[in-house]
């Protein structure tokens, strides 16, 4: 009994010097554990005089409770060091790249189609899609230009044979729509179209995005509108000066080239704009009746208004590419330009 | 139409700069294209007459030539051109002159003689293109000592104006100068044409067979002509600025009256002309030598100009080389026509040709033109080269003749058109201004068309000029009302902008490649493939409609490689085209290629190369996005691009729907290709057909898991073993793992190890091993029965 200081003491040296969990918990069934030394003096405590064994038990406990709590101390100190240790040791350079496949991109020109399509839908008009060899009535006859016609020297077809053609313009998809559907019609055509033409400032084919409106009360001032606010929409500027030109396509009548203020220069004249300060977007007009004949439309009754566009040259414009013929090329580095 | 600037203005003068006409003309719908000056820029160049020449003392070449500037003391110049001669008016740049280039004319001495100046060509002073043949010799009543700028007027620009189909009343002087009257206001100063006195009575005969085609045919004869004077200067000079060169007064003068008023014309040699000019139509196997030289088989229907002998020119395109007018010709018969739009379109296209005349008749010419345009030739020629004109021998056919449109413009249409109510007073002075007779009466406007106006036939014509005049940026803006509806929305459909961005988040770069393809490329990958053939490509390389998405990706991978990509991940959609025209389908498709490391050059690996299941993967990914997977299948399959070892068909509920597969290494071989490469191409309107999901209610029961190892044939898809064991497993299967194939130490040579993991779960209840023991046993007999499959010890 009289060496519990020194048992004691030797106790909390032993705690303090140790070095890691399990050396600690040898400790713990040393001292404390049921057949420890602590635990032996108070298995040993019946041998002492009935009066002094309360006393003696009281001082024991109270030693086996500091010991205990060092214990538990050192414990928590030791976990502390060893949980730092092995976060030190799991230290990772966060700056190097993460792991896996890199996203991929869309086109330039299908992001621009995305681009007016969602801009067309979000007031109405659906998507409508067409057969790309077509014939020559979709192409021509039914719009308005007969065999012959001068108009169809504008663009340069290409044949299969006397009557089947690739579309030289997404408007067949008018045709088709108008035959199909009753009005009002709201429709945007996107697509490839192709024509015969092949230098530094023509690939033999393109996109288009055609739009057609057809209502009872549409005016000349509602196709006006439209095209401001969409080009407003498309450039993201507000201010964009918008010019209607008087124009000529067998399809529409009256027809509308449409100029925008240079997006390059702001109207200030450069090689883009080749000096003018204007830029030729699209084209436009109100469907020529004769058009409405052949989709079975009362011209009398109906009215409407339909223009196109060329995506690469709005994705030119848009993004600052200056030759047409990447768009076809493929190559990754002019591709990923466009995430 | 290339126009000089002075001579529009010379028929009417707005008070506009040049910049300021043009604009306004490219706003009233005649887009000008360019505005250039006539000639560069030289100064201190003058006209001076060659007084003396004599041979350089030092050289064959040269003349020492006395010149008189008009300053009053000769002046010595050098001069190696041929042609000089004493006696010419030439065109003479002094010393300090400076000469289109920044050339500067400077004192100098040739080979010991001194020069003090220079006689100049057209092409030194930007006159012409290229290099001219010796000096520039003047007409012999230049007046010396005039600035040559002055004398020639060439202070001017070329406007050049990108005319629309429609608008071919507006190729001549006169038309475009009528546009610009309208614009301004302003009446025309036309150039006096009076009918020229008839110095003799004969006339050639003429027959117009076909007065359908031709209701107009004038002819004149014209004796005793010199053709071999020259061209006035002022009249070469007009032409050169329309972009027509000169080449004799007979032809200078027919393309001059074309260019001034509109109306083709031609002269023919009276003297190779036998017996009468018939206008008809062609006749089977006739033939005709062309003006250009080439000899052209005659189409029956083609409208042509013969004699008693023969064919003597395609009508309305282009004359013929036997009777033509040269040299020799003494008299000329003058012809102007009127050739209906319908009568010459698609014809001149149809020989390879496209002419001034053709260009013009096709689009239409005034038929009350006709006259006033010989009369104005004839005048001019007689002035130029003398002789004596007959009288006009008209052939007419008022039946046949476009006759008076009378078009009724409502003002109710008008107002809903524009949105706006114009003045009735501004609508009626417009449609006066463009040269109609207006009758505006209580519903509207009633309008006389003008004879050259051929594009103005309905009320919308109408509609169209008033808007046009009026300035369609003075036009209200607003936005259409429409009534708000919705539509179906298929929500079992994925949109392809959704497999789209699946295939850009598994690493792919979009590409759009041409729908033609070179032909031995198709060849080589789809030997079996028809596609449509274009008549008239663009090129060999772009002359076949492609079968597949497979060329088109295969090119955009060369040239990707070719530049120093290694690693490629591209797709693309678009449409195939399979089968022959009058059976064709146009499908609509994705495909996708991949080629080099599984993962961008990097630190953690992923260096091994792409094999084909990692695009099998990507695809089956793109599967689960439409939302239907369990609807697709791949089986074993041959396709001639793709490896047969590494080649699947995809099924699409049965339905062949796509392939994929490795390149196979002889088509990369023959292709160039040094690196392997994995394809896919499926049938969009498949990929597309997802489903609408549908709720299954989740158990609060223990899953049983099982794991079965079976051996079967090396050469069994393993597919066949997956279906059998599905097929056993019951209804409460809620997953089938594949976890290991495995083929070596312990499995039996020729066979492999596949490694399964099932799941079972109940909705309502545990299940108990004595069911499940039940189930392993009925799905190790099936594989053992059905794909020889043993279970693995």
């Amino acid at each position: 009994m009289d060496h519990l200081p020194d048992l004691v003491q030797q106790a909390r040296d032993a705690i303090q010097s140790a070095e890691g969990m399990a050396g600690l918990d040898d400790i713990r069934v040393r001292y404390l554990g049921k057949k420890g030394e602590l635990t032996a003096l108070l298995k040993g405590l019946g041998k002492l005089p009935p009066e002094e064994r309360p006393a003696a038990g009281e001082r024991i406990n109270q030693a086996k409770q500091e010991l205990a709590k060092e214990l538990e101390a050192r414990r928590d100190t030791l976990a502390k060091a060893e949980l730092d240790a092995r976060l030190a040791a799991e230290r990772l350079d966060v700056t190097l790249p993460g792991r896996g496949q890199p996203a991929g991109g869309l086109h330039p020109v299908t992001r621009t189609l995305e681009r007016i399509e969602g801009l067309f839908k979000r007031i109405g008009y659906d998507v409508a899609v067409g057969p790309e060899l077509e014939d020559d009535h979709h192409n021509f006859e039914a719009l308005n230009i007969p065999a012959h016609h001068p108009a169809r020297g504008m663009a340069d077809t290409f044949y299969f044979d006397a009557t089947r053609l690739l579309r030289t313009h997404t408007s067949p998809v008018q045709v088709r729509t108008m035959k199909a559907e009753e009005p009002p019609i709201r429709i945007v055509c996107p697509g490839r179209v192709y024509r015969s033409d092949s230098d530094l400032t023509h690939t033999p084919m393109f996109h288009q995005v055609e739009g057609l409106l057809i209502e009872e009360d549409v005016s000349f001032a509602d196709l006006k509108g439209t095209i401001e606010d969409f080009l407003q929409a498309f450039f993201e500027r507000d201010d964009l000066s918008v010019r209607f030109r008087p124009s000529y396509f067998p399809f529409t009548e009256p027809s509308a080239e449409v100029d925008i203020a240079c997006v390059m220069c702001a109207g200030e004249g450069c090689r883009v704009c080749s000096h003018t300060g204007w830029l030729e977007v699209m084209g436009c007009g109100m469907v020529h009746p004769e058009v409405f004949r052949h989709g079975g439309i009362d011209p009398e009754r109906y009215t409407g208004f339909a223009f196109g566009m060329g995506a690469e040259r709005l994705a030119m414009l848009r993004y600052g590419v200056n030759d047409l013929r990447l768009f076809f090329e493929n190559d990754l580095r002019f591709l990923r330009q466009f995430h | 139409m290339k126009v000089s600037e002075q001579w529009l203005r010379e028929w009417v003068s707005p008070q506009l700069s040049t910049q300021g006409l043009a604009d306004q003309i490219t706003m009233a719908g005649l887009e000008v294209d360019a505005v250039e000056p006539v000639a560069a820029s030289f100064s201190d160049v003058v006209v001076a007459q060659v007084t003396d020449k004599v041979q350089h003392p030092d050289a064959d070449k040269l003349n020492v030539c006395q010149v008189d500037d008009g300053s009053g003391e000769p002046v010595q110049v050098v001069c190696g051109a041929p042609n000089v001669a004493v006696g010419q008016r030439i065109p003479f740049a002094r010393v300090g002159a400076v000469l289109p280039g920044d050339f500067k004319i400077k004192k100098a001495k040739l080979r010991g003689v001194e020069s003090r100046g220079m006689i100049c060509s057209a092409s030194e002073l930007g006159l012409e293109e290229g290099t001219s043949e010796g000096i520039l010799v003047l007409p012999e009543d230049a007046p010396v000592g005039t600035a040559l700028r002055e004398y020639l007027a060439l202070d001017d620009h070329t406007i050049e104006v990108d005319l629309t189909p429609n608008r071919g009343d507006c190729l001549s002087v006169q038309g475009l100068a009528r546009e610009v009257g309208v614009l301004n206001r302003l009446g025309l100063t036309e150039p006096t044409i009076d009918p020229v006195a008839a110095r003799h009575d004969e006339t050639f005969p003429v027959r117009v067979e076909d007065a359908q085609r031709c209701p107009r045919y004038i002819g004149r004869l014209i004796k005793g002509v010199d053709i071999s004077r020259p061209t006035p200067m002022w009249m070469i000079e007009r032409l050169r600025r329309s972009g027509v060169r000169a080449i004799d007064p007979a032809v200078d003068v027919t393309n001059y009256v074309m260019l001034e008023l509109g109306q083709p014309l031609h002269a023919f040699d009276r003297a190779n002309l036998e017996g009468a000019v018939v206008v008809r139509l062609a006749r089977q196997g006739e033939e005709l030598v062309l003006l250009d030289g080439q000899t052209v088989s005659l189409d029956p229907s083609t409208l042509i100009i013969a004699d008693d002998k023969g064919p003597l020119a395609l009508a309305g395109v282009m004359g013929g080389e036997h009777s033509g007018v040269g040299a020799e010709t003494r008299d000329i018969f003058l012809e102007g026509a009127f050739f209906t739009p319908l009568a010459v379109a698609g014809q001149a296209r149809s020989y390879g040709l496209h002419t001034d005349a053709s260009h013009r008749f096709e689009r239409g010419v005034d038929p009350e033109l006709t006259r006033r345009a010989v009369e104005r030739a004839t005048a001019l020629l007689v002035e130029i080269c003398g002789g004596e004109p007959g009288p006009l021998n008209e052939q007419a056919d008022d039946a046949h003749l476009p006759g008076q449109r009378d078009v009724t413009l409502r003002a109710e249409r008008l107002a809903k058109a524009l949105s706006k109510r114009l003045d009735d007073a501004e609508v009626s002075e417009i449609l006066e201004r463009l040269g109609m007779a207006v009758d505006a009466h209580d519903r509207g406007w009633t309008v006389k068309v003008p004879s050259w106006r051929f594009d103005i036939t309905i009320e919308e014509d109408l509609i169209e000029e008033v808007a046009r005049i009026h300035g369609y940026n003075r036009l209200p803006v607003r936005r259409p009302a429409v009534r708000l509806g919705l539509k179906a929305d298929h929500e079992a459909q994925s949109p392809l902008g959704r497999l789209r961005r699946q295939m850009t988040a598994r690493g792919y770069q979009e590409a759009i490649t041409y729908s033609f393809v070179a032909p031995e490329l198709q060849r080589t990958l789809l030997p079996e493939a028809v596609s449509p053939v274009l008549a008239n490509p663009i090129s060999a390389d772009l002359s076949v409609m492609r079968a597949s998405l497979f060329p088109g990706l295969v090119r955009a991978l060369e040239h990707n490689l070719n530049r120093q990509q290694t690693r490629v991940r591209l797709f693309e959609s678009g449409l195939v085209f399979r089968g022959e025209l009058d059976d064709l389908e146009q499908v609509p498709m994705l495909g996708a290629v991949v080629c080099g490391s599984r993962l961008p050059e990097g630190w953690t690996g992923g260096r091994d190369k792409v094999d084909f299941f990692d695009l099998k993967g990507d695809l089956e990914s793109l599967l689960e996005v439409s939302g239907d997977a369990d609807a697709w299948r791949f089986e074993p399959g041959e396709h001639p691009s793709l490896h047969p070892g590494q080649c699947a068909r995809i099924l699409h509920r049965g339905e062949e729907a796509g392939w994929i597969g490795t390149l196979h290494p002889a088509v990369k071989g023959k292709l160039g290709l040094k690196t392997d490469a994995v394809l896919f191409e499926v049938r969009l309107d498949a990929l597309s057909q997802g489903r609408i999901p549908a709720f299954a209610p989740l158990s609060r029961y223990p899953e049983v898991r099982r794991d079965l190892a079976f051996v079967i044939d090396e050469d069994q898809p393993v597919q066949a073993l997956l279906d059998r064991v599905r097929a056993e497993a019951g209804e409460w299967l809620t997953d089938l793992a594949l976890f290991d194939v495995y083929q070596g130490k312990g499995v039996a040579e020729g066979r492999k190890s596949v490694a399964l993991g099932l799941t079972w779960q109940h909705p309502s209840r545990t299940l108990n091993d004595e069911e499940i023991n039940q189930l392993v046993d009925a799905i190790v007999a099936t594989a053992r029965q059905g794909v020889n499959a043993e279970l693995r010890a």
